[in-house]
């Protein structure tokens, strides 16, 4: 008797471990830079190559960081939610074009419609390795300090903004 | 100018790229690397274009004076532990590490007992049967 309850508490105990851990999703990798500062660049905009973006420009305000491509499905899976996050004003949205070239990447606009503030073109992909980017499209939240809060790899759904984002940046706006 | 500057370019290049031991330990490093985009490949081992930039990000590193646990820690900084195939050794990790010794402890003690239990007791004679005993080997 003991030795049935025995190995069916092992049993039980392997099958909650097996439970839990192959629901991990393993593409999810913990970004080491949430709570740290967003890594400075200063980058071209696509549509005015002239022009520069810094990060720094956005001091003082909560904003939202989001990393497409032209060349990325998952992007234009997206970006009906991105385009709808940006028309809420819920926070300002800059994109981050990632290793694109602009004469592919200015008519993807033009098909799907350009829901950014504005757009910082990161053609070599060098800005998106320091912010860790490496399955587009990836989404950071970053505070007045300057601070990454939130990053979500892969596109974001309506389910993720009203879960994560919409609280966060509630959050964010209010605490200062 | 423009020519000498193309020439001292070309030359530059030359020179990154046919320097043997420089290209040794880029890669060794690049092993040492997980690939973030195909996650069971190392970044020498993959063609993902991530994985063609950070071993370019790894050349120009090592090539401008940066040692090799300086370039891990650079990688570390930007996708975490995870990039690193040998995971380091700390709270979050004792587990992983200590995991497999656990269990081979656990074996040796569930191994231990079943031995144990199994032993028979070594059968108690009586001097009638030991007198049968030495009759029959007689």
């Amino acid at each position: 008797m003991k030795k049935v309850a025995w190995t069916l508490g092992v049993f039980v105990a392997l099958v909650l471990l097996l439970a839990v851990g192959l629901r991990l999703n393993p593409r999810e990798v913990p970004s080491p830079l949430i709570g740290r500062p967003a890594p400075a660049f200063e980058l071209p905009l696509l549509m005015e190559p002239g022009k520069k973006f810094s990060e720094k420009t956005m001091l003082g305000r909560v904003w939202i960081l989001n990393v497409w491509a032209s060349w990325c499905p998952p992007c234009l899976v997206e970006h009906p939610v991105v385009t709808q996050v940006s028309r809420s004003g819920m926070a300002p949205v800059i994109g981050l074009n990632y290793k694109d070239k602009p004469e592919d990447a200015l008519p993807w606009l033009k098909r799907n419609g350009d829901p950014y503030q504005l757009i910082a073109f990161d053609g070599s992909g060098r800005i998106g390795i320091d912010y860790g980017v490496y399955g587009v499209p990836e989404t950071y939240i970053i505070d007045r300090q300057g601070v990454i809060r939130y990053k979500h790899i892969g596109p974001i759904t309506a389910d993720v903004v009203k879960k994560d984002m919409e609280p966060l940046v509630r959050k964010l706006n209010a605490g200062g | 100018m423009r020519a000498a500057s193309l020439v001292l370019l070309v030359w530059l290049g030359g020179a990154l790229a046919q320097d043997p031991q420089l290209d040794r330990r880029v890669t060794n490093l690049a092993h040492e690397l997980r690939c973030l985009v195909c996650q069971n490949q190392t970044l020498a081992e993959s063609n993902a274009p991530l994985a063609v930039d950070l071993r370019n990000q790894i050349r120009e590193q090592l090539a401008a004076g940066k040692s090799e646990s300086q370039v891990v820690d650079f990688m570390v900084e930007r996708y975490g532990d995870f990039v690193l195939y040998r995971p380091p050794f700390k709270a979050t990790t004792v587990l992983l590490w200590a995991g497999p010794f656990l269990f081979l402890l656990a074996g040796f003690y569930f191994l231990a007992r079943y031995l144990r239990r199994r032993e028979v007791p070594a059968p108690r004679l009586s001097a009638e049967d030991r007198a049968r005993a030495a009759k029959l080997l007689e």
